[in-house]
């Protein structure tokens, strides 16, 4: 019964390692960052220029100590803009461009 | 390049920038969708609930179909993953969870809350789901069996929880204002009005 070395590192129903963690029940609201990161997902969706189940790969395959680490939000940034130049919507170039300007 | 590298921030600013020049999202419709998203909240499950306390008809119709349900209160269900909804009984609770990520019902909920996207609510949840729950403070008659649905990306859930004593002839906008995000995740239960600390079906009722 014990699958915890073939499970993908996103799939935690049930893994040992979180087991005896107590839940944080606190509320955190989300902050502008988190926001407009969802609310850019949501536009690319309607849009059609990237599916929920795309986010979820680039979540998915996100490295484990990067998937730890990174917040909910900042995991999924990482997905859009891994999506967006895939897809050929944004080049590597541009995006270099755009970062050197922020 | 290595995405993961870079400061979250400057890789929004940086994706924001491109998708406006790009005229793929704009200013205007980022901000027009962050209204959208937070104008859901759970205020519209607990009216959707409140009503199927009520109303038979619309009870039947939101355990057959919750997006038809949603949407016949005017909710906005457009683009969202079909909703189901899980009736709890005396002799049956339902929890639910998303062990893969976050799924969660959010045309009727709003955003999830943090808890629920935690790796311990995720690992916990489908293995000892009494004693997560003890960690609200709710307790369960031994003999009701719990029954934990995993939302997924493609099907949502919410809890149809059991109407409290107490509360005949009151109206349905009176009876939302009982119901709270987690009696709709299932981790509570609806508190018998005037005893909100308590989440136990065994609690005292209070004196009138």
């Amino acid at each position: 019964m014990d699958h915890e070395g073939l499970r993908a590192h996103h799939d935690l129903g049930g893994a040992q390692k979180y087991l005896c963690q107590g839940i944080d029940q606190a509320a955190h609201a989300l902050t502008d960052f988190d926001k407009e990161v969802d609310a850019i997902r949501g536009v690319l969706g309607a849009k059609g220029v990237m599916t929920v189940d795309e986010l979820r790969r680039g979540i998915e395959s996100l490295p484990e100590a990067d998937y730890h680490r990174l917040t909910y939000y900042q995991r999924w940034i990482c997905s859009i803009a891994d999506n967006l130049l895939a897809r050929g919507v944004i080049t590597e170039a541009e995006l270099a461009a755009a970062l050197a300007e922020s | 390049m290595n995405l993961l590298a870079l400061e979250p921030e400057r890789l929004l600013g940086a994706v924001r920038a491109l998708l406006a020049a790009k005229g793929i999202a704009s200013p205007a419709e980022i901000a027009e969708r962050i209204a959208a998203t937070d104008a859901a909240s759970p205020a519209q499950g607990a009216r959707m609930v409140a009503i199927a306390w009520t109303d038979p008809e619309f009870r039947a119709l939101m355990l057959a179909d919750g997006t038809r349900a949603a949407e016949s209160l005017a909710i906005p269900m457009r683009g969202a993953p079909p909703l189901g909804v899980l009736e709890n009984t005396p002799d049956l609770h339902h929890l639910v969870v998303c062990t893969l990520c976050s799924c969660y019902p959010r045309a009727v909920l709003g955003y999830p809350p943090f808890w629920y996207k935690s790796a311990a609510y995720r690992a916990r949840a489908v293995r000892d789901p009494r004693g997560l729950i003890a960690e609200w403070g709710t307790t369960l008659p031994p003999a009701t069996k719990i029954r934990v649905v995993d939302s997924t990306a493609d099907y949502r859930w919410m809890v149809l929880p059991l109407r409290p004593a107490g509360t005949e002839n009151w109206p349905a906008d009176r009876l939302a204002t009982l119901v709270r995000e987690t009696d709709m995740i299932g981790v509570t239960l609806v508190a018998t009005p005037g005893d909100h600390a308590l989440n136990s079906f065994a609690s005292p009722r209070p004196q009138a």
